[in-house]
């Protein structure tokens, strides 16, 4: 990777995510025939969380402050493996995708954990939520990844999602395609959006992750919405490789294709989030299970 | 060797000066914990030595016991299991000198001092024990001197339940254990280790039935499901530092004899391995199930053992699988993956239960319900539960992540090459591993935040404290373990690297390529969690210095404009698993007893629920009373009268009189 690509890749994983939630925003606004606030907004917010002082409840001790230092920390290190510029990442190792799935556990462990520390009961609703669809999800993601390590002959990101996914469409097109839908289910319900958990609303009884961060202010709580930008920037790109398996080999096309990739993932988020409701509790577990039989259905496809 | 067997005297020797120091309760510490930790040094010396350079020279005694011999070996597998047999038995004796001070003013502590020594030393004899009269000698000491440990608060009757359970259990398992050796004994016309070899090679029938016989001998002090009952009755029983040894160390003897037994067998079925990842997925998943639904902290952590143990059987699983389909690479981690989660598990689990025991001394209850913000008042307790709690749930930077990501690497290994049915199982496996991850998270975040975060949920009988120097030390030291092989694993991969060769290396070519690639990637491992931490103190310095200026204040946690906030109204440990066991209900059957609030002015409401275990129920209890009933049959034999009783010792023997003469 030359000097260019590396900072053309940092520069998008640090500057890109916010702008992903800009996208969302800006269509639900449309859809609903509202103007909606700008496409940067999101930028001004974590602006204007930065420049503020902090305020830290009683009751709660480091791991409070220590759940969106280290949550951020483990999505940045996360995003190290991830195939930004070309099929190349910076971190890349046999299994690594393992590690991967894993850094994502320890944030969202962290943060319940920080959620906890509150000792509020409406926090402690949003962990226990937490906790019971991301155990749910966890073997999902891990199927649908298996598909494609099959697919691909790889357990390595940067080869999983990588040029050699092109071919593979064309002789497993189908276990792809369900893999590909069940990292989208994945993908809504880790990173909090509609039909699990709704990013608009604070404060009502049925959230998830908002809750968590109910008493998260300040810097911290610019830590917090940054690093779940991220992961959602983070899950968009493997699925958009996935979705958008063309290598051109010109490293800005290539790039210029993902960020092109991302934004329409963002405008479909969008409309999904504005053409449903979010699902009964009691039912998300169906979603997830769904997700994961999916992804099942396509391993049983690509096993001949 | 002089060494280890100066380990074993000195072990046994303290442990009777500490059972006559008796009432002394100086003598008792002076004795049983000093003999302890200097026998365990001692066999430390020899373990590291013979892990570094191959086995040592064997020893070998005449014995009088028929069949028997006093034949001891350290090969490089018996020295892996001397490393935590040594090292978290020495802590745990460390702690339990001041964790037994309280108990001190009502009985006399000699006998648990010398009960634990000699616990140790019999486990250090199973794994050097190279002749089957030894093995199962010692495999008596160790299961009765536990036995004794479980039972210390007899006074207790549900100690007495949880100790009756132990020892049905661990008889039931030895039983199988003497038709095995016996079997072995007859095939191989002796019953010492070395002349054992190959036998499904010469008799593939008798392999099939001696790895039936180990799978239920060696599983039953394992703990795998079902036969697993024993485990969360007897380690909420014990003392503390006691349920550290039997969960860290002793049932691990049980993978150990499965190990030791898989190397006499010679080549492997594709259905041994088959078996071995199903008793895997089963024990795993179902162990993390159970203890999810716990409200006692200890009998939580015992249910994590069934789940861990559930870990290692399916990179055992792995690891036979890819021995009978000619993969080196994927027998060597699934096999080193298991290998060093026996090794972990012996850290984070001893790490937890010690910490289970400091809330135990610190609050007098280990009802999660009960507890709760204790982290103020124990900030390293707390801190160091909290690293073995990131550790069992197998998260970066710590070392459980590392056994299982050499499971994870192993399956997809196999995974990717095979194209028979075994590849589609290895599938089930990989998915199991990720849904025991998840809900090993959530019940952790269940135990970590509710004894530790928040605010205390009643007010605490005894004043609350901080464990002294003597019970926080072994915890740090456990923590720092767990840290240290979280961030240099290949090296520690690379240190018992002879042990993994000395279970796979019997059957099939080393593929040093596909090694070196694995250590190349546990370095990159380490450097991801090397990133991790720093990356994570950057942003304390960068958050540091953007509230340096600005105002940081302490407010009430937020309630929703509610002002008066209580204890009471935070969320419980039940109530925190409740989704998850509702998803579980199906095999938990979680019996609940409520009395709902009524009319306007209700006065009373409660609501109690209780997860008895599942095979103990539905399997044990009705087979028990089964043969119960099938034996009451026999009672007119039993009338009391003794001329009646030697009537049948004297028709016993014209039997066998006739039977051997009258032929």
């Amino acid at each position: 990777m030359s000097a260019i690509q590396l900072l053309w890749s940092l520069g998008l994983v640090i500057g890109g995510p916010p702008l992903l939630l800009g996208v969302i925003h800006k269509t639900k606004a449309i859809l609903t025939g509202r103007i909606g606030a700008p496409v940067l907004q999101p930028y001004y917010d974590l602006w204007k969380l930065l420049q503020k002082g902090a305020v830290y409840s009683r009751t709660t001790s480091w791991v409070f402050r220590a759940g969106p230092l280290v949550s951020l920390a483990a999505f940045l290190t996360a995003a190290l493996f991830v195939p930004l510029a070309a099929p190349s990442t910076l971190l890349s190792f046999w299994g690594d995708v393992v590690l991967w799935a894993y850094l994502v556990g320890v944030a969202r462990f962290i943060t319940v954990l920080a959620a906890l520390d509150t000792g509020s009961s409406f926090e402690g609703m949003g962990a226990s939520r937490e906790v019971t669809f991301a155990s749910l999800a966890e073997p999902a993601l891990l199927v649908a990844l298996a598909v494609i390590a099959k697919v691909t002959g790889s357990v390595q990101l940067s080869e999983m999602f990588g040029p050699v996914l092109g071919s593979a469409w064309r002789t497993a097109g189908p276990a792809l395609a369900l893999a590909a839908a069940s990292l989208f289910l994945v993908l809504l319900a880790e990173n909090a959006r509609m039909p699990v958990d709704d990013p608009t609303t604070h404060l009502e009884l049925t959230m998830i992750h908002e809750v968590m961060v109910l008493d998260h202010g300040g810097p911290d709580f610019a830590f917090i919405l940054y690093g779940s930008a991220l992961k959602l920037f983070l899950f968009g790109v493997l699925l958009v490789r996935l979705l958008m398996p063309v290598h051109i080999g010109v490293p800005w096309m290539d790039l210029s294709m993902l960020i092109t990739g991302l934004l329409g993932l963002a405008v479909v988020i969008g409309v999904v989030e504005s053409s449903m409701a979010r699902l009964r509790l009691i039912r998300v577990p169906q979603l997830l299970v769904t997700s994961g039989v999916l992804a099942a259905v396509g391993l049983l496809l690509v096993w001949r | 060797m002089t060494l280890f067997l100066s380990a074993l005297t000195i072990l046994g020797v303290s442990a009777g000066c500490a059972a006559l120091a008796g009432r002394n309760q100086r003598w008792v510490t002076i004795w049983g914990v000093g003999g302890a930790v200097i026998g365990c040094f001692l066999g430390l010396m020899p373990a590291i030595h013979a892990l570094t350079t191959g086995a040592l020279p064997p020893f070998r005694a005449a014995w009088q016991v028929p069949y028997g011999e006093f034949f001891l070996v350290l090969d490089p597998l018996s020295a892996f299991f001397l490393l935590p047999i040594f090292g978290v038995s020495a802590l745990a004796a460390i702690y339990g000198s001041e964790y037994l001070k309280p108990f001190s003013t009502h009985r006399s502590l000699g006998p648990i001092s010398a009960w634990l020594n000699i616990l140790i030393a019999s486990m250090a004899l199973v794994v050097a024990a190279r002749n089957a009269v030894l093995f199962l000698v010692a495999w008596e000491v160790m299961s009765l001197a536990s036995f004794f440990l479980v039972t210390f608060e007899d006074e207790r009757e549900d100690v007495r339940e949880a100790g009756w359970t132990y020892l049905v259990a661990t008889h039931l398992g030895t039983a199988f254990l003497f038709v095995f050796f016996t079997l072995l004994g007859r095939h191989a016309g002796s019953m010492d280790f070395d002349q054992l070899t190959a036998i499904s090679a010469a008799s593939p029938t008798l392999a099939v039935v001696l790895f039936l016989l180990a799978l239920v001998g060696f599983g039953t002090k394992a703990g795998f499901m079902p036969l697993h009952v024993w485990l969360p009755e007897a380690h909420p029983a014990a003392p503390s530092h006691v349920s550290a040894v039997m969960s860290g160390v002793m049932i691990k003897l049980g993978i150990y004899g499965i190990l030791r037994t898989l190397t006499f067998l010679g080549p492997p079925p594709a259905w041994w391995g088959l078996t071995l990842l199903m008793i895997g997925v089963t024990s795993g998943v179902l162990g993390v199930a159970f203890a999810l639904a716990q409200h006692d902290l200890k009998r939580l952590l015992a249910y994590h053992s069934v789940e861990n143990i559930g870990i290692i059987a399916l990179g055992m699983g792995i690891g036979l699988l890819g021995q009978s389909a000619g993969q080196p690479v994927m027998s060597w981690l699934g096999f080193s993956g298991a290998l060093l989660h026996v090794l972990n598990h012996s850290l984070f689990k001893g790490l937890l239960f010690l910490g289970a025991g400091s809330v135990l001394h610190a609050t007098g209850t280990r009802e999660l319900d009960r507890l709760g913000g204790l982290f103020k008042a124990m900030p390293w307790t707390g801190t160091a539960f909290l690293v073995g709690a990131t550790a069992i749930c197998g998260l970066p930077p710590l070392n459980g992540f590392i056994s299982e990501w050499l499971i994870y690497v192993g399956g997809f290994h196999g995974f990717l090459a095979f194209t028979t049915r075994s590849g589609m199982w290895l599938g089930l496996g990989i998915a199991a591993l990720a849904l025991i991850g998840g809900l090993a998270a959530a019940c952790f975040a269940k135990a970590f935040g509710t004894v530790f975060l928040g605010s205390p949920r009643e007010a605490q009988a005894h004043s609350v404290h901080e464990a002294g120097p003597a019970m926080l030390i072994p915890m740090m030291g456990l923590a720092g373990s767990c840290l240290a092989i979280g961030l240099w694993p290949h090296g520690v991969v690379q240190f018992i690297m002879p042990a993994i060769s000395s279970i796979t290396g019997a059957s099939l070519p080393v593929d040093a390529a596909g090694i070196a690639s694995t250590l190349a990637g546990l370095r990159l491992v380490s450097a991801t969690a090397a990133l991790l931490l720093c990356i994570t103190l950057a942003l304390v310095v960068l958050r540091r210095l953007l509230l340096k200026t600005r105002p940081i204040n302490q407010a009430f946690t937020w309630g929703c404009g509610y002002a008066a906030p209580t204890a009471q109204m935070q969320y419980t440990a039940s109530s925190f698993a409740q989704p998850l066991g509702r998803l579980f209900q199906s095999v938990l059957r979680t019996q609940s007893h409520e009395q709902a609030p009524a009319g306007y002015f209700p006065d009373s409401a409660h609501r109690t629920s209780h997860t008895p275990d599942v095979a103990t129920t539905y399997l044990f209890l009705p087979l028990f009373a089964r043969i119960k009933r099938g034996l009451e049959a026999l009672r007119w034999l039993q009338q009391g009268r003794v001329q009646l009783y030697l009537l049948y010792i004297f028709l016993t023997l014209v039997v066998l009189l006739v039977w051997k003469l009258g032929v």
